[in-house]
């Protein structure tokens, strides 16, 4: 009984220093400028309004920055996605010389700091003139992304029976065919996470996109949000009312694929 | 038909299949019988194409075989797992070789609700696989096979997971579909009593080579070695090691030789001879298997001085205790003769 009050005291705990900097976010966003100075636990008060979410979507470029946003992580999510599903097959299913080399090359890079890229990126993207241009950025997020997707996707693969391959095509399927027939519908757990993760992974990315985007009208939202902060005045309720919004459509985007990461989709294929 | 000869396959320095000839009538039901890894499922996927040929040929009619693709062979397999498409129903499983072919939805459809009907399976078109019961994914696995009545149908140890009353009632249903359709089918297991109850010939394998092939019939009243006497046949024959002394045809005197016993060819001796029967002498019980309908005995011959274990079929309502001793007889004509160091079948 004891031990049961414990765990629950503790997870009551846990749970609170979880939500409440959420919380306090939101009513820091419902709060005039000087209210991050605020001494008060309190999180709705009688002054709390919604004139910071109208003046962000009103009078700053937060919209425009939301659809830069928007292009940069849905097209990074699609190459991602698309070329870490097929590397990864061709990885899982084919022995070919170089294979176990490349597949550690892949991890290895991982082991860099991305600031380390940063550099080698910057001058390969000015020699290619795409310093400035939203390709420029799809092609480092896709990149950066690629080695934990296909690990990710390789491993999904390994555990797929491959008698329904064989299976395939004796029914009559090319080896193109039965992949996205058989193989690309039985992944989606593994495609929902690889999505998820360099959709998130582009969303969020500040350092790069600095670095990379100097035009104000390129620029992503983690850029706008951070021209809210300046040496001697920012705009924390501007701020904290931009980051609750950031928030959403990865919420939306994890709500709509949380019905693939299911486990068990081949369960009944064979037998086990 | 299809024309084996002189086939090899190895995976790497391990020679799985070597120079195999074989010939299958149209219409034939074949089992290719053998213990774990003797190369059986191996020929299986060579013949089915999803394995290379090192060397030799595979005909089908007049049509050398070897390097077309699997899917043009005009053969469908049942996995030894059901390998059945988990995110499709049991229709569109059926259907899906059909729909590949371009044929119309309707027409699909009607074929599915053909071979439904065929293997009981019409109420549950519309399940996925992983609600369906182990015997109802093999019947959906058969059913993939079946929807496009192809020429051959190779069977890769297909009820090698039932339960022994489930496998029983497949066999039966796998043999009353080939009755029915009259395809070629090709049958892996190394379940001896799976081959002898289903198989039109069997082609008995051991370490990637045939070493019988013939009827049920031939294979168990006739097996030309040691091997396939004591791997065919439940419960074993009995090998009794000695020497030829006297006239036997084919053996020298003096010979080392092994008698070969099926336990049901053993009968207790009340006194009588048939004409064809022979004495054995004293045989004492050690123990007895209750198997139902029947006892099966283990003991010895009270004059075999290597006291080898012996075992005897007799009928379970008669009652044996252990340490008694009984008279034995049996038909030489039924009785078995192998070299002992060769192995061989020799005259009687």
């Amino acid at each position: 009984m004891i031990k049961k009050t414990f765990a629950w005291i503790s997870i009551l705990l846990f749970a609170i220093f979880s939500v409440y900097p959420l919380l306090y976010i939101i009513s820091v966003s419902l709060r005039g400028d000087d209210a991050f100075q605020s001494q008060s636990l309190e999180i709705f008060s009688d002054t709390s309004t919604f004139k910071n979410y109208s003046e962000l979507f009103f009078k700053t470029n937060f919209l425009l920055w939301l659809r830069n946003s928007l292009i940069i992580a849905t097209m990074t999510t699609i190459i991602s996605v698309a070329l870490a599903s097929t590397s990864a097959y061709a990885l899982s299913r084919h022995m070919f010389k170089g294979r176990n080399l490349m597949l550690f090359s892949l991890l290895g890079t991982q082991m860099f700091p991305p600031t380390m890229l940063i550099l080698p990126f910057y001058i390969i993207l000015s020699r290619l003139q795409l310093v400035d241009h939203f390709l420029g950025l799809f092609i480092i997020y896709s990149s950066t992304a690629l080695p934990f997707c296909i690990w990710q996707m390789k491993a999904y693969y390994d555990t797929i029976p491959k008698e329904l391959e064989e299976a395939a095509i004796l029914d009559g399927c090319s080896s193109w065919k039965t992949f996205y027939k058989i193989i690309l519908p039985i992944s989606s757990p593994a495609l929902a996470i690889t999505a998820l993760f360099s959709f998130m992974s582009s969303w969020s990315e500040y350092v790069v996109a600095a670095v990379i985007l100097q035009d104000p009208l390129l620029y992503t939202l983690p850029l706008g949000l951070r021209s809210f902060q300046a040496s001697l005045a920012t705009q924390w309720g501007l701020y904290a009312a931009g980051a609750l919004i950031v928030s959403i459509p990865v919420l939306i985007l994890f709500m709509s694929i949380a019905r693939f990461l299911v486990s068990g989709l081949t369960l009944g294929s064979v037998k086990g | 038909m299809i024309e084996i000869s002189q086939l090899s396959k190895s995976f790497g320095t391990n020679e799985v299949l070597k120079s195999i000839d074989l010939t299958i009538q149209d219409g034939e039901f074949l089992v290719l019988l053998g213990p774990s890894g003797c190369g059986k499922s191996t020929l299986l996927r060579t013949l089915a194409g999803l394995e290379k040929i090192d060397k030799g040929t595979v005909k089908v009619g007049t049509k050398v075989i070897n390097n077309v693709d699997p899917q043009d062979r005009d053969m469908a397999m049942v996995f030894q797992s059901y390998a059945l498409y988990p995110h499709m129903t049991v229709a569109e499983n059926i259907g899906f070789a059909l729909s590949l072919q371009k044929k119309s939805s309707a027409e699909v459809a009607k074929r599915v609700q053909e071979i439904g009907k065929l293997l009981q399976l019409d109420q549950l078109l519309e399940r996925k696989p992983k609600e369906l019961s182990g015997g109802q994914r093999q019947r959906v696995a058969l059913g993939r096979a079946l929807a496009r009545q192809t020429s051959i149908v190779l069977f890769d140890e297909p009820l090698s997971n039932l339960d022994a009353n489930l496998r029983s009632q497949m066999r039966v249903e796998i043999k009353r579909i080939h009755d029915k359709v009259k395809s070629t089918m090709i049958y892996v297991t190394h379940d001896q009593m799976e081959a002898t109850t289903m198989g039109d010939r069997i082609a008995v394998f051991k370490d990637g080579k045939i070493e019988q092939i013939g009827t049920p019939n031939e294979i168990y009243h006739h097996p030309r070695n040691l091997f396939i006497a004591s791997f065919i046949g439940t419960p074993e024959m009995n090998f009794i090691e000695g020497t030829i002394v006297g006239k036997v045809v084919g053996s020298a005197t003096g010979t080392s030789s092994v008698l070969g016993l099926r336990p049901e060819v053993l009968k207790i001796n009340l006194g009588e001879l048939g004409p064809k029967e022979k004495d054995l002498g004293v045989y004492q019980i050690e123990l007895s298997e209750n198997l139902g309908g029947e006892l099966l005995l283990h003991g010895h011959l009270v004059e075999d001085e290597l006291k080898q274990n012996v075992r005897v079929l007799v009928d379970s309502s008669e009652n044996f205790s252990k340490g008694q001793k009984i008279k034995l007889k049996t038909e030489l004509t039924r009785a078995h003769l192998f070299d002992k160091q060769t192995g061989a079948r020799k005259a009687i």
